[in-house]
């Protein structure tokens, strides 16, 4: 390949044009002629699997209302864990603490009019972290302030899901942030991660999928195309392959 | 100030479908061509490998392969009289950007329009008197014919490979196919894909209603495949990862898959990536186009002089270009003069979920373009002489995939949205439920346009692309109409419950509908009525052309990649066979 230099230029770190990019690949210009580019390792851009470990974003005490506001939203039940063991938890953190949670890549100019119906898109300056701290400041006062200094995580089952009904209908006051784009968000990233790729921090060890008959990433379905109404045998694979298909550590 | 590079030939500005398919015809033709792309360099084993391409959560709903709105976005609202907002994340549309454009994460369903499509006003005023559309509608002829693009829709499916039935072979009637479409010159490149359930119980309740099922035109291939020009496609392995997604199995027609192995290699084509170009120049009579300016990801701006441009973005940025160039004469609404903006449409769709309690779809066992669909309501294969609306579409059984994080939304009305009772339903549901689709036109109308936005700019300071549209009553009464149909054959196909989904409007631009934006630099017979000529050559500057659903004078009842993938042959045909011999206007005004 002839690459030119006319065009090659490192990034400049910090500048405007990584904030342009949001995506996970570093990005400079390129010039290709003469020649279909080769494969070379690490030409692309692998996901980037979630480490265990401390939370990234919340406060001990945030961690502790989402867990218990998961568990709610995907309550667990005999066959299937809740949202808060299938780490719909450490899947939000995560993705707050990355460029989802900073809105990276959205259009982000003034002037917002957040007065406008939803059929024009969410209008919002606030980034979803900027979302997430603020609501979860409010819950939290609002817990402590109704119910004799108890935190949200605290309360009875019942009482959470008092809590979340009334932030889904918007009726609950958290200060200046709507209860119902909080609500809508929690609801949509707790789904997120109860069903995306074990990868992103949830759906541990596909719990999920095995709960709906999804298998996963398998990418050959052609022997089953034709075998209508019958149950796809195998059982679900994700990115990162099968438990099972490791020895456990003895 | 613009570092000026060397003269090239040609500069083409997106290099997708239309991008590729044109730069590979004009190499071909011995010209020095330069493609500059907004996007960075894709291909398939390095950017959607089957080791990680299935990722749902990345590609669909982070939108990891589609441009980032803070690089350009476009303000909406639905009348002139409301205040347009910006489109801050995608929703009702997802503008592709890189190498392979949409290319790389369509469906790949692969339509031709109707005959009719394309002499739209003449066939319907003839059939039904001109007072029979209504007054604001400005749906006109294309200014050619389906049988002049025929050879060329031939070309494009013969490029991707596309598995079908054939339903009329050069007038002849074939048993399976699609008995409305216009004649074909020959049959599909490769058979149809194998039917999975859903799509055989919808076809078989179908045919029980006297309708006649064939299978979707899939550029998902049924088996291996080399093109004309020596490109090897795999075959489909039913994975369930197309749209949204790059195919790792190189079995998804793309420009990756199809044109790129062979353009790449041409030593008189260049591509240069992640190169935004900001505005095409003019010469000093502004009859002229110079060249293109554009910006590298380090901020350096550069001067591609060139003798011919060929504008090949997205539809929707390739109105952009010629609005912030000052190309041509802006729309307006109130006085109905000028032609850049005009006449921007889109598609009106539907579905009917239902659920059943003895059935089992498996749903991820799928590809984007895989289903059986009917044709008896699509454009005017039926009276509407009864019905109060023009237009209509194809209804089908499509199965596109199984992916869960959306595909757990489709619940039985009344399920609880989270809780105990949502999460059985969720276990209860998905194997079991099934959801086809209706695939409506959408006509153009005076007060549906693309312009400038006063108050919202892009990154480089230029001014946001402004989208005025709405749904109409007409395409509401036809969708409608089109989603009974599809709820009579739903119904037959015996399920426990059905939910019948017409749009109502108003339109939601948070909504994913489609991405078939369509218009706004159409073709026409005269610059009175358009932007471009039948040759898709711009009136206003003749050495600049414009590709894609740009220069679609209104949108049918089809997925448009079919169409646009045939007048880019067609595009390249007219300049080979014309204008490089006697470079000016092919069209006289």
């Amino acid at each position: 390949m002839k690459a030119s230099n006319l065009l090659r230029r490192e990034l400049l770190a910090g500048a405007a044009a990584t904030a342009l990019l949001g995506g996970v690949t570093a990005a400079c210009a390129r010039e290709i002629s003469g020649e279909l580019p080769a494969w070379t390792p690490d030409g692309g851009a692998p996901p980037v699997p979630v480490t265990p470990g401390p939370w990234q974003f919340f406060t001990a005490e945030e961690a502790a209302d989402i867990e218990a506001l998961v568990d709610r939203l995907i309550p667990p039940d005999p066959h299937t864990p809740g949202g808060k063991d299938a780490g719909c938890a450490v899947f939000i953190d995560r993705q707050l603490a990355g460029p989802y949670g900073h809105a990276r890549g959205l259009y982000m100019r003034p002037p917002f009019d957040e007065s406008a119906p939803s059929n024009m898109g969410p209008q919002s300056p606030l980034t979803p972290a900027m979302r997430y701290r603020l609501s979860l400041a409010a819950l939290d006062q609002h817990c402590t302030a109704t119910f004799a200094g108890k935190h949200c995580h605290q309360l009875t089952p019942k009482q959470q899901d008092d809590l979340l009904h009334a932030m889904q209908s918007g009726g609950l006051k958290l200060g200046k942030v709507s209860s119902k784009a909080f609500f809508e968000q929690l609801l949509q990233n707790t789904r997120e991660g109860f069903f995306a790729d074990p990868l992103y921090g949830g759906n541990r060890d596909m719990v999920s999928w095995k709960m709906i008959g999804f298998a996963g990433t398998r990418y050959d379905y052609r022997d089953w195309v034709e075998k209508h109404n019958q149950k796809y045998p195998r059982p679900p694979v994700s990115i990162g392959g099968r438990p099972q298909w490791t020895p456990k550590q003895s | 100030m613009a570092r000026k590079l060397p003269a090239t030939d040609v500069v083409i500005i997106g290099l997708g479908w239309t991008g590729s398919i044109l730069a590979n015809e004009l190499a071909d033709a011995g010209l020095n061509v330069v493609a500059i792309e907004r996007g960075p360099w894709r291909d398939t084993s390095s950017d959607f490998p089957v080791t990680y391409a299935q990722d749902e959560l990345r590609y669909h709903i982070r939108h990891d392969l589609f441009l980032r709105p803070a690089q350009e976005t476009m303000t909406f609202r639905h009348n002139v009289n409301q205040h347009a907002l910006p489109i801050r994340t995608w929703g009702s549309f997802m503008p592709p950007n890189g190498v392979g454009g949409a290319g790389v994460h369509w469906n790949a369903e692969t339509w031709r329009f109707l005959p009719s499509d394309f002499v739209l006003r003449t066939h319907l005023t003839q059939r039904y008197g001109a007072k029979f559309l209504p007054q604001d509608m400005t749906i006109q002829d294309w200014g050619i014919t389906y049988q002049e693009l025929e050879p060329y829709y031939d070309k494009f499916e013969y490029l991707c490979g596309t598995s079908g039935q054939a339903g009329n072979l050069q007038g002849k009637k074939q048993d399976g196919g699609n008995p409305f479409e216009g004649p074909r010159s020959r049959p599909y490149p490769t058979p149809p894909q194998k039917q999975p359930y859903g799509p055989m119980l919808f076809a078989e309740a179908a045919q029980q209603l006297g309708y006649h099922p064939f299978p979707q035109p899939s550029g998902n291939l049924s088996q291996a495949y080399v093109n004309p020009w020596g490109v090897t496609l795999g075959p489909c392995t039913y994975c369930g990862y197309c749209e949204w997604f790059g195919c790792g199995n190189y079995s998804k027609a793309s420009p990756q898959t199809t044109v790129l192995p062979v353009l790449m290699r041409k030593p008189n084509f260049k591509a240069l990536t992640e190169s935004t170009v900001l505005r095409i120049n003019l010469d000093s009579s502004g009859k002229r186009a110079t060249g293109v300016t554009f910006v590298n990801t380090s901020g350096e701006e550069f001067e591609q002089p060139a003798d011919l441009v060929l504008l090949c973005a997205f539809q929707l940025f390739n109105v952009h270009m010629l609005l912030v160039s000052g190309i041509g004469t802006p729309y307006d609404p109130g006085t109905g003069k000028g032609q850049v903006g005009r006449n921007y449409s889109y598609q009106v769709t539907s579905s009917v979920p239902a659920f059943w309690d003895d059935k089992n779809f498996n749903p991820f066992v799928a590809s984007g373009a895989v289903g059986m669909t009917i044709d008896e309501f699509n454009g005017d294969n039926f009276d509407h002489s009864n019905l109060g609306f023009v237009g209509g579409g194809y209804i089908g059984a499509v199965m596109t995939n199984g992916r869960p994080i959306l595909s757990t939304t489709r619940l039985p009305k009344g399920t609880p949205e989270w809780g105990a009772e949502w999460k059985q339903a969720v276990a209860k549901n998905y194997l079991t439920s099934y959801e086809p689709v209706t695939h409506g036109s959408c006509y153009s109308y005076d007060n549906c346009f693309l312009d400038l936005d006063p108050t919202y700019t892009d990154a480089y300071g230029r001014k946001l692309l402004r989208i005025t549209f709405d749904f109409h009553e007409n395409e509401l009464k036809m969708s409608q109409y089109l989603t009974d149909r599809l709820g009579d054959i739903v119904q037959k196909m015996g399920p426990r419950t059905l939910e019948k989904k017409p749009p109502t409007g108003p339109y939601d631009v948070s909504k994913y509908q489609t991405t078939h934006t369509c218009g706004g630099a159409i073709m026409g017979t005269s610059p009175n009525n358009s932007v471009v000529n039948r040759y898709c050559q711009s009136w206003d500057v003749p050495n600049l052309f414009v590709t894609g659903a740009t220069v679609f004078p209104q949108n049918a009842g089809y997925n448009p990649t079919g169409t646009v993938g045939a007048l880019a042959f067609w595009t390249a045909h007219a300049l080979r066979s014309q204008y490089l011999k006697n470079p000016g206007p092919l069209v006289q005004a």
